[in-house]
């Protein structure tokens, strides 16, 4: 620009003309490039409304065909049947039981190793176990779920034949139950909870930790009566994105968790909300396709309320800080 | 003597308190060495020459996952191709050319919405949207378009993150020295910006490499070498099984072996670019301080 307005003083009406021509070129390819990066910015945002409006387009029809109480609060899921039934509330009942223990048992343990990595190690051990964590989240869903089956499985099918042993009612499961697939889970959203928690921990102000140690409290009190209670919207925030990594985990747990639709206690064999999608779209046609998309859309449901209650919880951290 | 007592419990639960920390910790990295160490004993003895470079084929009596190599190649590619420019693309007008905040607040809210999704969903958008409305049925480009969206998030957050750190005195320095605005970003900001958006690519590849359910209903199960010659481009758009698809396919068929030796050649891809993160991430750390 510098070099175009020099030649346009030297060479007169000529060289101003090119000046202009280069500035209006520049301008244009200007104009051009912030189009283009807002097109892109909003890309997001059509991708988030298509996904929003085909899952309702796809999830509705269902709904309205077999109505909504022989869908949801129906609990008869034979849609392969002479009569079909459509009824899906043992699998949402599964998909929120199993979550919920799956959070039960690896939160604390990943609290814990969260604890461990800011507070408790040394620099050199953390430097093992940091890595280690995130060498654990970037493991394929599928790897967790082959080692399910080969080791969680069997494992569960001795435990269910020595406390079954004189049970005539229950069905045997060879060990694909809800309790493989919760402890699965529970490994599975390890590495987010503990991620999370650990950068909530990281931020809490120093002079909080002094005070309270200055005050007499052991470095363990502090951790767990000051630390933690401080680090707490982190800490939940950690706790939401685990629920929305179990709720959605699909393929890790289809074959571990069984292959049968029913009520979600440990020792019997189980579809949750991702597990009857994965398992029955390959077959599915007519009004049964229609009722595996209204499934999807239940859990495309879950994921938003997921979602805003994780902004939420966001927005008053920062109004908080602020 | 009462204080005595309340200081020895106290030192009591601090131990207690302790242990339980250390034991969890203990407990995460032996589950991942566990992890490890059992998918390669289990997968080694399986990988050959012939177990990487050939079709399974009844006729010529082979077991192999070439053409899922290929496929997942393919895969990652055409992906990166479409993610790469838009992620990196919004993260440039949210970062450099937006004014108002609640319009950008609105478009992080969707990337993280977007984060958030799970895979099956996805991949029931992607066979709607991509298979059945745009007419691509179950092909290599349905499962990149549909991979697309999901690793999306990923390359944008990086690639914002990493202009976030780009100085300031940067971008006024190019500014007053007369450079216009996509100039000063191609020429100073994307440079120093590029480490974070290599780590943001190469976290995207991971992703891809180790998806599975978003892929099941739109790239299909294909595992046969694409035709040379046109055939290579043909390719797109025919069905193609990654790495993974076939690993849950030989999983379900009960053919372990196959699974094992698979899962040990995706677990050797992890770590690869597990590694190559943190490579790239330590270069991040020098440009920002220097």
């Amino acid at each position: 620009m510098c070099n175009g307005k020099s030649n346009g003083t030297s060479s007169g009406t000529g060289g101003k003309n090119s000046y202009h021509i280069r500035r209006s070129r520049v301008q244009a390819v200007e104009s051009l490039a912030e189009a283009v990066f807002t097109v892109c910015a909003f890309f997001a945002v059509l991708a988030v409304i298509s996904i929003t409006l085909y899952m309702i387009a796809n999830g509705l029809p269902a709904i309205f065909k077999v109505g909504i109480r022989n869908i949801l609060f129906s609990t008869e899921w034979s849609p392969t049947a002479q009569e079909p039934s459509y009824g899906i509330l043992y699998v949402v009942l599964t998909s929120i039981v199993g979550t919920f223990m799956a959070i039960l048992i690896g939160v604390p343990v990943a609290l814990l190793t969260a604890v461990f990595l800011v507070e408790v190690a040394p620099a050199k051990l953390a430097a093992v176990v940091g890595p280690a964590v995130e060498l654990l989240a970037g493991i394929p869903s599928v790897i967790y779920g082959l080692l399910g089956l080969m080791i969680l499985n069997p494992l569960m099918y001795k435990w269910e034949q020595a406390i079954f042993k004189d049970s005539d009612t229950h069905q045997f499961t060879g060990g694909a139950n809800l309790l493989s697939a919760v402890l699965v889970l529970a490994v599975m959203i390890l590495p987010t909870v503990i991620n999370i928690s650990a950068s909530a921990l990281r931020a809490v102000p120093p002079q909080m930790k002094a005070s309270s140690l200055a005050l007499g409290a052991s470095h363990m009190q502090t951790i767990f009566k000051v630390l933690i209670p401080a680090a707490k919207p982190g800490i939940i925030t950690a706790i939401v994105l685990g629920v929305g990594r179990a709720v959605g985990e699909a393929m890790a747990i289809s074959l571990v968790s069984g292959s049968s639709v029913n009520i979600p206690l440990p020792f019997h064999s189980v579809r949750f909300l991702t597990t009857a999608i994965v398992a029955e779209m390959g077959y599915a046609g007519g009004v049964h396709r229609q009722v595996l998309f209204t499934i999807g859309l239940v859990l495309f449901a879950f994921i938003m309320i997921v979602n805003v209650a994780l902004n939420g919880i966001l927005r008053k951290g920062e109004r908080e800080d602020g | 003597m009462v204080r005595v007592d309340g200081r020895f419990s106290r030192k009591c639960k601090d131990m207690a308190a302790l242990a339980l920390v250390c034991l969890s910790s203990f407990f995460s990295v032996l589950l991942l060495a566990c992890i490890i160490i059992y998918v390669f004993a289990k997968g080694f003895p399986v990988i050959t020459v012939s177990f990487l470079t050939t079709v399974t084929s009844v006729l010529k009596g082979t077991v192999g996952i070439a053409g899922n190599i290929v496929n997942t190649l393919y895969i990652v590619v055409i992906t990166l191709f479409f993610a790469t420019p838009i992620g990196v693309g919004s993260a440039i007008w949210m970062n450099e050319y937006a004014h108002k905040s609640r319009l950008v607040r609105l478009i992080e809210f969707t990337t993280e919405t977007l984060a958030g999704i799970p895979s099956i969903i996805f991949g029931l958008f992607g066979m709607v949207f991509f298979g059945r409305t745009l007419h691509l049925g179950y092909s290599v480009l349905t499962g990149a378009l549909t991979l697309t969206l999901m690793v999306l998030p990923l390359i944008t957050r990086n690639t914002q993150e990493a202009l976030k750190a780009v100085p300031d005195s940067y971008r006024n320095g190019a500014i007053g020295m007369g450079a216009a605005k996509w100039y000063m970003i191609r020429t100073i900001l994307l440079p120093s910006a590029m480490p974070g958006i290599v780590t943001g690519v190469i976290l995207a590849v991971g992703r891809i490499v180790g998806e599975s359910a978003a892929l099941l209903f739109t790239a299909g199960s294909g595992y046969l070498l694409p035709k040379p010659g046109m055939g290579l481009l043909h390719k797109i758009l025919e069905p193609g099984g990654t790495l993974t698809i076939q690993l849950y396919l030989s999983m379900s068929k009960a053919q372990y072996q196959v699974a094992f030796g698979i899962a040990a050649v995706l677990l050797c891809i992890v770590l690869a670019i597990n590694f190559l993160t943190r490579f790239v991430a330590g270069k991040l750390d020098v440009t920002t301080k220097t």
